[in-house]
């Protein structure tokens, strides 16, 4: 006999017609499932009754050995082959690993491909592949609780996420054997848990993401059903994690203990500073003890002391919320909700700091470990079509801008970063040099104005079209983002219709904190922008002017000029030649003037000799004629 | 006869009643499709139609149509875990043979 779940009126669906949809939640220390039942999302827990599965595999010659609780419970007795926090790699590039802290965390393979491995027993594993065997065995718990196969999943992401991060992601869930409905942003995904996307009005939320190891802010607004993230900050090295270490550092201070590298030690005080921890949820006072070389350490820790432990750490992820809302231009008092996600905003000195900050109450009521997974899991009933009233079609923005190299190495943008996505923009370009038959295209992600400044995210030719005059050829560049955030560029010239399109593929990304530093930077360096812009743009100038100056002086120079004329502008040229290698944009301009001044009379004579050359031997006549062919 | 819950069905639906947040009770119905003639439908009652049957048991009203009645009179409903799925359960007395997954049957 089936199990059946209650539907809405008039939409119960026939039978093995309903879809099963889930949403995941795939963190950097923990994962979550979730589902939608007779109405209500909740989190699928594993046989022994535990929701949270732990983001940790552990290999072995035949592959996976131990995965989730298992595999973090033995993490001490195979370090290297034990993979925890591999989100942290995902997406990127081994020398975006090498230049961050995560680089200490994983033993990589040396390969020549961009793709970076980590080394096991079972064979050298990507992020991607590691990722995937997590989301297997949420796949697995989510059909075995649902009685059937899964039609779809949203999966959750951090919000900072960018291209390849996202396209990473969905590529380990497709190799999971999932099809994913849609990557959702993890702080949108908190907001529907909490329903707030259903609200009448616009509004302004904070998320307030505190994990394990992990501080996030987000300020998203909603508007007419469409969520925007406005800003992102945080801290990927500030966490639940450090809560405990303080404590740990406190109670060593207290007795003077030397742990050094004693790892049975570090554990079994870091486990005790956990328990402590979630004593002073509710109690006043806990026992911090532990037994050491025969001998029993015990203090007693009273809620004031722990407080005055953590406050440093709120501080510091305060200090992110401001800047959070400076990047959003918004005040504290513009904020409408604060959401709390993460496990460690149950500790009640955090929710209380952060809402005296917000000066509001914040929102708790969903278990915080819970609510991203809660959030997707609504979103996939969604758009599995469980509901034909999907007035929950959601949508989000593109984190950083979108654009394309041209000459001189100017970014141009065509998609402006918080654009609404899914979103599709063309922009045409034009060719440079006369007799052009091909083009270089560079894709490039980022808010400053100069290539180098942003990142590079692919780079294809468009080849083989029919040489025209400089400006002549008209090149349609499209951008297309999908609803997940990933990125399509094709390009076709209008006249001879040739294609070429790129997809962004996962080779590299970027760090969070790059990200936030790469906006930040456009801010900081606006001014610097603005002049590097204009001295590319007057070198662009007189680059051109020169090319089409040495053009037509080879052909008809000597017709045209006295032998003085010529020199005039000879020297002129060279004066715009020299002054177009210094830096000074105001001296190129200068010198683009004085060409143009002393070949004024050049140009001059040059148009009177072609309009000669057309209309000689003409009639007055033919010209009427043509212009009225009646 | 009539339509009854077990106490774990009630505990349920009043759960997921009040997780709703409207609804007068449940609705109960069949249908003819599904791979071995009829399927079971279970919905959340917002309104009684005229014709309708109304039953009252453990607390929670069951709205069920007359033609659909024929079908499921004496029909207990459960709730119930089979591994990690959970759901509800109808033990139809009518039934004389149900399709291997149970979603759908005969009378």
């Amino acid at each position: 006999m089936a199990l059946l779940q209650i539907s809405e009126p008039g939409e119960a669906t026939a039978p093995h017609q309903h879809r099963l949809a889930a949403g995941i939640d795939l963190g950097t220390t923990n994962s979550l499932v979730a589902t939608v039942r007779s109405g209500a999302a909740a989190v699928l827990e594993d046989e022994e009754g535990e929701a949270i599965f732990p983001s940790v595999v552990r290999y072995g010659n035949d592959g996976v050995s131990a995965i989730g609780r298992q595999a973090r419970e033995q993490a001490a007795e195979d370090p290297y082959n034990t993979i925890s926090s591999v989100k942290r790699l995902i997406g990127l590039s081994a020398e975006d690993i090498a230049a961050s802290s995560a680089s200490m965390m994983f033993q990589l393979v040396e390969t020549d491909s961009t793709v970076p491995r980590i080394r096991t027993d079972a064979g050298p594993k990507t992020a991607i592949e590691v990722s995937a065997d997590i989301l297997k065995s949420l796949k697995a718990r989510a059909e075995q609780s649902l009685g059937g196969e899964l039609g779809g999943v949203v999966v959750t992401v951090p919000a900072y996420f960018d291209d390849t991060q996202r396209q990473a992601t969905k590529d380990a869930a497709k190799l999971a054997g999932l099809n994913v409905y849609r990557l959702v942003n993890e702080p949108t995904a908190a907001a529907i848990a909490y329903g707030l996307d259903r609200q009448e009005t616009d509004s302004t939320i904070a998320v307030y993401d505190l994990g394990g190891g992990t501080f996030d802010i987000s300020i998203l607004k909603l508007e007419r059903g469409v969520f925007e993230v406005l800003s992102t900050a945080g801290d990927t090295a500030l966490g639940g994690d450090d809560i405990d270490q303080a404590l740990v550092s406190w109670f060593v201070g207290e007795h003077d203990i030397t742990v050094g590298e004693d790892a049975a030690l570090q554990r079994s005080l870091l486990d005790q500073a956990r328990a402590v921890k979630h004593q002073l949820t509710d109690a006043n006072e806990a026992q911090f003890q532990i037994e050491y070389q025969d001998k029993s350490y015990c203090s007693s820790l009273s809620l004031e002391t722990f407080r005055s432990l953590v406050h440093v750490l709120v501080d510091r992820t305060l200090k992110s919320c401001r800047g959070a809302l400076r990047q959003a231009k918004l005040k504290k008092t513009d904020i409408d909700n604060v959401v709390m996600v993460g496990g460690s905003t149950r500790v009640p000195i955090v929710r209380q700091m952060v809402s005296e900050f917000f000066d509001q109450d914040v929102l708790t009521d969903i278990n915080p470990d819970e609510v991203v997974a809660v959030g997707a899991a609504l979103q996939a009933d969604v758009l599995a079509g469980n509901k034909p009233d999907s007035d929950m079609l959601l949508l989000d923005v593109n984190p950083l801008s979108l654009g394309i190299e041209t000459h001189g190495g100017l970014v141009e943008q065509i998609i402006p970063r918080n654009t609404t996505i899914p979103v599709a923009r063309a922009q045409e370009f034009t060719t440079f040099k006369d007799g052009q038959t091909a083009m270089a295209l560079h894709v490039v992600q980022g808010e400053r104005d100069l290539v180098r400044d942003c990142r590079s995210l692919g780079r294809f030719e468009l080849r083989g079209f029919v040489p025209a005059v400089a400006g002549q050829a008209r090149i349609q560049v499209m951008f297309q983002v999908d609803a997940d955030g990933l990125l399509t560029v094709s390009a076709i010239e209008k006249i001879s219709e040739v294609h070429a399109e790129v997809q962004i593929k996962p080779s590299y990304g970027l760090l969070d904190a790059e990200i936030e530093t790469m906006i930040r930077d456009s801010m900081t360096h606006a001014e610097q922008d603005v002049a590097a812009r204009m001295l590319q743009e007057q070198r662009v100038e007189a680059e051109r002017t020169v090319a089409a100056l040495d053009a037509a002086m080879s052909r008809d120079a000597d017709e045209f000029l006295t032998a003085s004329e010529k020199q005039k502008i000879l020297d002129a040229r060279e004066y715009v030649v020299q002054s177009g290698k210094s830096d000074d944009a105001e001296a190129i301009k200068n010198a683009l003037r004085e060409l143009e001044s002393v070949s004024e009379v050049y140009v001059a004579r040059r148009m009177n000799a072609s309009v000669g050359e057309t209309m000689t031997g003409k009639n007055i006549d033919s010209y009427q004629k043509q212009d009225n062919p009646s | 006869m009539a339509i009854t819950l077990t106490d774990a069905a009630a505990d349920h639906v009043k759960g997921f009643l009040a997780n709703r947040g409207k609804g007068i009770g449940l609705r109960l119905a069949v249908r003819t499709t599904g791979c071995s003639g009829m399927a079971y439908v279970l919905e959340f009652a917002d309104e009684v139609d005229e014709g309708d049957v109304v039953f009252d048991d453990n607390d929670i009203k069951v709205v069920v149509d007359p033609k659909s009645l024929v079908y499921l009179d004496g029909t207990e409903l459960d709730f119930g875990k089979e591994g990690l799925n959970e759901g509800f359960k109808f033990n139809n007395p009518n039934v004389k043979d149900e399709c291997g997954c149970g979603e759908s049957f005969n009378v």
